[in-house]
Parts: C-alpha cells; sequence; structure tokens
C-alpha cells in the first residue's frame, strides 16, 4: 500500500519534472561551452516557454521531496563527513558551491572557514565548518514546533514553512551552525526564486524569520550523488560517506572511514560536549602546503 | 526581620467603616485631568511601540540589532524583567498573607495588579520576538512537550490564570460595593460592577467560600510563582553558552525576581499614595517594612549572585573566563558595576538605616533596584552570546556588537507602558486598596 503510494508520487514527480526546469541557476555551472548548441524547449518555474542550450538545461529531472517525505531518512544509511585539516588552504571552493546551490548571499553562509589556532605555540590552520548533523542535536532538543528533526540517516533539517523564528536553536548550538533570515533574503530578488518549489532537503527558497543551515544536500544523496562541497574542493580535503558502509569519499579517493580515522587520529569538534557530531576532523599534521594568510581572511 | 509584628496595624486606620469606604472608592468615580494627561502620555509611547512593530513585521527583524551571534536581544531580556516582576504578585498576596504579616493587607491588589500587567506584557514581548509571529498558533498545533519553550508557554498561561482568580476572588466584595454604593458612573460601568459581582450579598457562607478559595490560591501560587522563573532561566541554562550553563540558574533568577518585585510594589506604594491621597491606608509603616524586606531579599540575590560569578571567575577556563573577562574588564564592565554597586549592594546598606525607608528616599533607591535589575537581565542575555566557542570570523561589521535600535527601544518602552497602562485601567474601575478585608476582616 504504502509503497504504491511512494510509486505513484515518484511517477507523478518525474512527470512533472520532465516539463520543469526546477534547476534553472545551474546554468552558470563551469562547464558551459562556447560553441553553437542544439536549443532545447523548457518551461520556466513561471510557466513561460523558452528555448535555452542544450547543456544549459539541468540534464536529470530530478524534483526534490516536500516537506513530510523530506522528514523520512534515506532507508540503511548513515552520513558522515571528514574534513582533512591538513588540506584544506583556505580556497573557500565550498563556500562558492553551497552558496551557489543554496541560493546563498554571502551574509549567512551555511559554510564558515575559520582560522584556527589551538595554543600560542602551534601554527595556525583552516578550518572548515558545516552543521556537525549531531547525533544528540541540541538544536533539535529545543525547538517547540519540531520545524528542527533528525531523521535516520542521520542528517538534521529544518523545515522552514513550520519555524516560528524563535532562534532557540541557534542559541542551543554550541557550533553557531545557523543562519538566520533577519529580512526577506536577498536572493528573493532573482526572477522566479518565490516559484521554486520548497524543499527542506534544498533549503531553496529561504524565508525571511526562520533559520537556515547546511544541510548535507539530501536531494543530492538521493540521487546517489555526494554534496556540492565535496565535489567543489580543489584540495580533496572533503571526504563524504555512510557511516554503515565505513566508506568515505573526496571525490578522487575512496577510503574505509574507520581506517582513515585510525591512521589520521580523527576527532570530533568539542566531543565532551556530548553532541556526538557526525562531522570528523583529521588533525591538520604533515601539511601539503604550510598556513598561509590568505585575502579572502579578513580577520575580524 | 520583624515583618509579622502588630497584626492589627491595617485597623490603625482608626476610622468609621463608611469613612474607608468613602476614602477607598473616591479615586474610582473621578477622572481628573491629570489622570486623562497620563493616559495620553501612555496612548502616545505605545503607539510608537506599534509603529515600530509595524516596521518590524514589513521588513522582518532586520529593524533590530540582532544577528546571527547575537540572536537575543532586549526583547528576550525585557520578557525576562517583566516575568520577574510578575513574581511580586505571589510575593505579596501569597507569602507574605501566609506568613501572617497582616500590615500588607492593603498592598495586595495592587500587587496582583501589576503581576498580570507584567504577565501580560511578557507574553506580548515573546510574541514580539518571534521570527513569524503569524505561526504562533504552530506553538499549539505541532507543540513539542520536550522543549523549554513549550515548559515557558504552559507555565505562563497557568500562572496568569491562578494571578486572574487571585486578584478576581477577592475583588467580588468590593466590586458588590462600587455596585451599590456608585451611582454616578457611566451605565457601562455599572453594568460591569453588577456582572462581575456575582450576586454578592457579603452572606456568611460567601464569605466562608471567598476565604476557603483565596487560601487555596494563596498556595497553590507560590509553586506555579516559582516555576514561572525558574523555567524561563531554563531556557538559558539548558545550553552549552557561558554564563547559561550553571546549575545556580534557577534559584538566582527567582530571587533576583522577588527583589524586582519587592522594588516594584515600593515604587507603586508611592505613587499610588500620592495621586491617589491615600497616605491614611498606604503609611510610612509599609515602607519601612517594605525596606527591611527589600533588604532580605536583596541579601538572598547577593549570596545567589556570588556562587554565579564566583566558580567561573576564579577557573577562568575557555569561553566561560572570557565571558568573565568580558563582564568584570571588557566592554560590559561598567554596566556590570554599576548594576552590582547601585542595583544590589547599595539597597542592602542604605536601607539598613531607617531614615531612608522614609517614602522618598526609598522610592528613589527602589528605582535604582528596578534599573538595574533591567541592565542585569540584559548582562545576562547578552554577553553570553557573544562568547561562542567558535571564533567569529568573517562576518559583517554588524555582526560583532549589539546596539538595540530604536525599534526595539520603541518596543520596550511601549511593553512598559503597556504595564502602566493596564495598571492605570484597572486601578480607575475597582478600589486599588481592598475595602472588605480592611471593614469586613471581622466577620
Amino acid at each position: 500500500m504504502e509503497k504504491k503510494e511512494r510509486r505513484a508520487f515518484l511517477k507523478s514527480g518525474l512527470a512533472a519534472g520532465a516539463i520543469t526546469l526546477a534547476t534553472i541557476s545551474s546554468c552558470t555551472g563551469p562547464n558551459i561551452s562556447e560553441e553553437e548548441e542544439e536549443l532545447v524547449n523548457v518551461l520556466t518555474p513561471d510557466g513561460r516557454l523558452v528555448q535555452i542550450p542544450k547543456s544549459m538545461a539541468a540534464a536529470d529531472s530530478y524534483v526534490p521531496v516536500g516537506p513530510k517525505e523530506a522528514r523520512i531518512g534515506i532507508p540503511n544509511k548513515k552520513f558522515v563527513m571528514v574534513v582533512d585539516l591538513s588540506r584544506c588552504t583556505n580556497e573557500r571552493k565550498c563556500i562558492d558551491a553551497c552558496d551557489h546551490h543554496h541560493h546563498l548571499t554571502p551574509d549567512r553562509p551555511y559554510i564558515k572557514v575559520l582560522r584556527m589556532q589551538d595554543n600560542e605555540d602551534s601554527s595556525p590552520y583552516w578550518m572548515p565548518k558545516k552543521c556537525f548533523q549531531c547525533d544528540n542535536p541540541p538544536c533539535v532538543k529545543v525547538c517547540p514546533v519540531s520545524a528542527t528533526y533528525k531523521r535516520s540517516d542521520g542528517i538534521v533539517l529544518i523545515d522552514n514553512e513550520r519555524c516560528i523564528g524563535c532562534r532557540f536553536c541557534m542559541s542551543a548550538c554550541p557550533y553557531s551552525a545557523r543562519v538566520f533570515n533577519w529580512g526577506q533574503p536577498p536572493e528573493s530578488m532573482e526572477e522566479g526564486y518565490d516559484e521554486i518549489p520548497y524543499s527542506p532537503e534544498t533549503s531553496v527558497p529561504s524565508r525571511i524569520g526562520t533559520v537556515g543551515k547546511c544541510d548535507f544536500c539530501p536531494d543530492m544523496l538521493r540521487q546517489d550523488k555526494v554534496p556540492h562541497c565535496i565535489t567543489a574542493c580543489p584540495n580533496g580535503a572533503l571526504y563524504f560517506g555512510d557511516k554503515l558502509s565505513d566508506t568515505v569519499t573526496n571525490g578522487g579517493e575512496t577510503v574505509r572511514l574507520s581506517q582513515l580515522l585510525r591512521e589520521k587520529a580523527g576527532y570530533r569538534y568539542l566531543e565532551e560536549l556530548g553532541t556526538e557530531p557526525n562531522v570528523y576532523y583529521l588533525p591538520p599534521v604533515n601539511r601539503a602546503v604550510p598556513f598561509e594568510e590568505t585575502l579572502s581572511d579578513q580577520e575580524s | 526581620m520583624d515583618l509579622v509584628d502588630n497584626p492589627d496595624s491595617t485597623r490603625e486606620v482608626g476610622k468609621s467603616r463608611q469613612q474607608i469606604e468613602q476614602d477607598l472608592l473616591r479615586h474610582v468615580t473621578k477622572w481628573t485631568k491629570n489622570d486623562k494627561l497620563w493616559l495620553l502620555f501612555l496612548g502616545v509611547v505605545i503607539l510608537i511601540g506599534v509603529f515600530a512593530y509595524y516596521r518590524q513585521l514589513r521588513y522582518g527583524l532586520l529593524v533590530t540589532a540582532m544577528r546571527d551571534y547575537t540572536s537575543w536581544g532586549i526583547y528576550i531580556s525585557n520578557f525576562v524583567f517583566f516575568v520577574a516582576i510578575s513574581l511580586v504578585g505571589s510575593l505579596v498576596s501569597s507569602i507574605l498573607k501566609l506568613s501572617n504579616a497582616t500590615w500588607s493587607t492593603p498592598l495586595t491588589r495592587i500587587s496582583e495588579i501589576i503581576a498580570i500587567a507584567a504577565i501580560i506584557c511578557a507574553s506580548i514581548i515573546i510574541i514580539v520576538d518571534m521570527g513569524r509571529p503569524d505561526r504562533f498558533i504552530y506553538v499549539i498545533i505541532f507543540g513539542r512537550i520536550q522543549s523549554p519553550i513549550i515548559w515557558d508557554v504552559i507555565i505562563i498561561v497557568t500562572y496568569l490564570a491562578i494571578s486572574i482568580l487571585l486578584l478576581y476572588i477577592s475583588l467580588i466584595p468590593d466590586l458588590a460595593l462600587c455596585r451599590d454604593k456608585l451611582h454616578d458612573v457611566p451605565r457601562w460601568q455599572k453594568k460591569l460592577y453588577e456582572v462581575f459581582a456575582l450576586n454578592w450579598k457579603g452572606e456568611k457562607r460567601q464569605y466562608q467560600i471567598i476565604h476557603k478559595t483565596s487560601s487555596i490560591l494563596c498556595i497553590m501560587v507560590i509553586p506555579v510563582a516559582f516555576a514561572i522563573h525558574t523555567v524561563t532561566s531554563w531556557l538559558f541554562s539548558t545550553t552549552w553558552r557561558p554564563g547559561w550553563d550553571s546549575t545556580n540558574l534557577g534559584p538566582y533568577f527567582v530571587s533576583g525576581a522577588l527583589m524586582a518585585g519587592a522594588a516594584v510594589i515600593i515604587i507603586a506604594m508611592y505613587f499610588i499614595r500620592n495621586s491617589l491621597r491615600l497616605k491614611e491606608y498606604i503609611t510610612e509603616l509599609h515602607f519601612d517594612h517594605m525596606g527591611k524586606l527589600l533588604v532580605l531579599l536583596s541579601a538572598v540575590y547577593l549570596y545567589f549572585n556570588i556562587n554565579e560569578y564566583l566558580g567561573p571567575s576564579f577557573k577562568m577556563v575557555g569561553v566561560e573566563g572570557e565571558h568573565i573577562t568580558e563582564l568584570f574588564f571588557g566592554k560590559y564592565a561598567y554596566m556590570y558595576w554599576l548594576v552590582q554597586i547601585f542595583g544590589l549592594i547599595l539597597p542592602i546598606v542604605a536601607l539598613i538605616y531607617k531614615p531612608l525607608r522614609a517614602p522618598f528616599p526609598i522610592m528613589v533607591i527602589s528605582f535604582l533596584v528596578i534599573i538595574g535589575a533591567w541592565v542585569k537581565r540584559f548582562l545576562i542575555v547578552i554577553p553570553s552570546l557573544q562568547h561562542p566557542y567558535l571564533p567569529i570570523q568573517d562576518v559583517d561589521e554588524s555582526y560583532l556588537h549589539y546596539i538595540p535600535t530604536w525599534e526595539e527601544w520603541a518596543i520596550t518602552f511601549a511593553s512598559f507602558a503597556g504595564v502602566l497602562l493596564i495598571v492605570t485601567l484597572i486601578i480607575k474601575l475597582v478600589p486599588v486598596i481592598p475595602v472588605w478585608e480592611l471593614t469586613d476582616n471581622k466577620e
């Protein structure tokens, strides 16, 4: 019964997807060729029929799931991220990819790259920081309306159609992972932005008076792809994978999670708080390149 | 602390029943020019606040100075302040009543009125703080009992209900008195007395019911009053923020609230006594007793303050140490020490001297206590948020500090005006001093 419904849903979703161009913004992707291309007809989110080069149309017609479906995790998965601090050189490509995919403006990034220094004697390092998708998430515990929730696949998501904007989750999160839409999201000025069907799995569109954060891109995971930041990193510093199959990949190499953490002394940030994060760090030892203050680092 | 001396002090008035009734009903009937000017003033302040809130609804919380790190601001600290003030109702009409301090009888009604006004404005201010007030109903539809916010909603509603009952039950005989004695009032007002007096005839059985009900409520309100401010403290202590992550926070908040409540009642006594010409009913004795009570409550609060700050300042570890440094020597130091000296130490020292417990000086000291109490809640809420575990980097300049905008101040002042407006309107409708408890008590 349930299976049937699900199939029907998927079918209708695919049918809708075939004539919809949900991800028109991906046209700014890096692989646009300059040559003349075959044109295709697509229906824009605001109902206009336009012709665009074939490469600009999203290749697949995946339609992200709605708020109700998004509460159920991807079965038999437990997602995990590993950040190799020895490889991060603060290129900030992960931030760009994330901002682009989630239509974010630089004032409320889901990823931050922090300049860290553990003590006076040690050399500083760059620490990419996302939502840690804790297994004992303080934000979920305090939410008065279940607007933020924990899924079976380990991901903590936000339903911004449920969020009342009390910001208790922001106070509760010890990692400052959450950002708030204090005003009208600047990107809502983009044409057609408001007509994008909302999905907690894409966190798009953002809404005024609600909270947002890194979501581990479940829309990509449902298509058996890794989050955008992973593929964007030029240094392979970010690994992503599944705890249950004990595998993580940085796009180039695929390794055993347990072995990686053991051999490179993986740790979790502020382990002692008991939040059980699903993001691991590998210490900044044996660095490929020495630490450099980068221009984009406007120390505050 | 000789608070229960002379149980007959209320009868010191030494006037005939008729005279007492006349004195205490006087302010209900007349609307003086000053009353009207006062209402006009409050109305203007509230309207400015409403305009500021209109701007906030239109542009979002962007009009405030709150940003991603300082994600709670003076709305929340003001909310905590009002919840604190609301404890005054239970302090006077319950704790003092149960301890047989009969001198406090003339103060019960005013304290209950202030409690209700404060709790109503606390509820309003918390809705103002919401990013999506249009979804307020979700708190009921989707409420998660595991969230401290839901505990707070439940306890606030409960406390408001008990406080209204506490006020109303003791009002019934006086409403009947108004119904019988006041003839030159508008018809709606007369109708109001008639309906709400619930056919009170002053029968013995009716008195029995009223005494029984109010003593049950008196006892019931104590755990609820403690709970309301303890639960409010849990909104903070259930997180890992420096300064909030403390087991001391519940009693710290409750003791601070009782102290602020005592100061509020002293200020209210002073102005009601003078503007309504009730000097024979609210006497110097009341100021003297309340002064001693304020010393006691301040000393208790001082004790919890020491508990709150000594441990972390001795260890000075990590973000907790940063937070303490900021308060003691950093950008909040001047606020912190002014509050601790003028809002906490001064009342303890000054009010030991009897001459300073005279109406005017004690009113001034109570004002300092109240201002201190408000600023203290600012210091509890805001600096804690500015010391997260991970450093604040790569953010806009506006994220680094918190200076409330005019919209936030306008709404805050409007909430104060709201409390004063509710208090004023109730006082203009019913006798502010329980008449029947002064005249009929012996029956």
